[in-house]
């Protein structure tokens, strides 16, 4: 059975792009066929993140307007033949998506994918709606601060009552925290909230913290989602959390700081 | 615990307020997330109604609704000011 996972936050910048690109290569190098969609109509850029913006011919809006087939717009990922990419349109407005389009143009891929990871826009507005409209899972991208912490609080209030699943009264939809560009050193200095603090706010299951890293300006200057740098700590976070999603056992790790000044200077990037 | 970790203790930490901070805010916008649309027009019009008889401060009035499996309720306090009692 297909599953679609919808990346939100509600605020912008914390890191949703960079989470559907590295969630969506990680489920796939683990042989599932995925697919990711961009749900940012006219602010496209997953394209850019999963380095294919050369090769979009057609997009999501052109699938559900009948101008193109899904195959036709549906872009093999260079690195790993098992990851597809819909890009979202650049000029259309953000109307362009139906709800009624939408649903059928998932129904469709769960014909043929295992996971279908939707990379919801900042706000709430129709684009976000719809990316998590659908959705069996959420995965709750949150940064350690306030306007971070308090939109993703209003998140998880609308994924509990205007998605499809509230709306028929189905089995809700089940909510995951990412805590990214977390900075443990900060946390021990209390200039940065800590996971604790925000699972007392949001109480969610946590799927994993991502460290604040270097690691994710260099992967989105290159255009390879940055679960491929495995030796860095945001690859190695992401790897992590799509083992977790698939059931796998696997303790968490960034949450406390380096302890030794050796550590530092010979640990990891 | 080391010299650091003492001058670190002496000022509150900003982290701690921003818990606190989004704490009262969180509970709050959770509360009126689940009221209806209408209850702070119905509060506003509660009030001008009860204020054309008896004089009270604003926040004299709370209204609260509380929602579970099969009622609503809508629970309206008034605090009234006090009277001086008169001895004749």
């Amino acid at each position: 059975m297909a599953r679609i996972i919808v990346v939100t936050s509600g605020k912008g910048g914390v890191g949703k792009t960079t989470t559907s690109a590295a969630i969506a290569m990680g489920l796939a190098k683990k042989g599932h066929k995925t697919a990711v969609i961009d749900f940012d109509v006219g602010l496209r850029n997953l394209d850019l993140i999963m380095g294919c913006e050369r090769r979009v011919v057609y997009d999501f809006v052109n699938v559900i307007n009948g101008e193109a087939t899904l195959n036709q717009a549906l872009i093999r990922d260079k690195n790993c033949n098992q990851l597809y990419i819909l890009p979202a349109s650049q000029t259309r407005d953000k109307d362009a998506l139906s709800q009624e389009g939408v649903g059928k143009v998932l129904e469709e891929l769960k014909k043929d994918f295992k996971y279908i990871v939707c990379d919801s826009p900042a706000g709430i507005e129709k684009g976000a709606h719809l990316a998590m409209y659908f959705a069996d899972d959420a995965f709750i991208v949150t940064n350690p601060e306030v306007s971070s912490v308090r939109d993703s609080d209003r998140m998880l209030g609308i994924l509990s009552s205007k998605s499809r699943r509230a709306e028929q009264n189905e089995e809700p939809i089940k909510e995951y925290l990412l805590l990214s560009r977390y900075s443990p050193d900060r946390v021990k200095l209390g200039e940065m909230l800590s996971l604790e603090d925000v699972q007392d706010i949001l109480s969610l299951h946590l799927l994993g913290v991502i460290p604040e890293s270097k690691s994710v300006l260099n992967a989105s200057n290159s255009g390879m989602p940055v679960i491929l740098d495995e030796k860095s700590d945001a690859g190695q976070a992401y790897a992590d959390i799509v083992d977790r999603y698939l059931g796998e056992d696997r303790p968490h790790r960034f949450i406390d700081e380096d302890k030794g000044f050796f550590r530092k200077l010979f640990g990891a990037k | 615990m080391s010299l650091l970790d003492y001058f670190k203790i002496s000022k509150a930490s900003t982290a701690s307020l921003a818990k606190e901070r989004l704490q009262i805010l969180v509970a709050h916008e959770r509360t009126s997330r689940n009221q209806p649309s209408y209850l702070p027009q119905m509060q506003k019009e509660l009030l001008e109604v009860i204020r054309k008889y008896i004089n009270v401060d604003q926040d004299a009035i709370s209204v609260s609704f509380e929602q579970d499996e099969n009622q609503e309720t809508l629970e309206l306090n008034i605090v009234l000011p006090d009277l001086p009692i008169k001895h004749t």
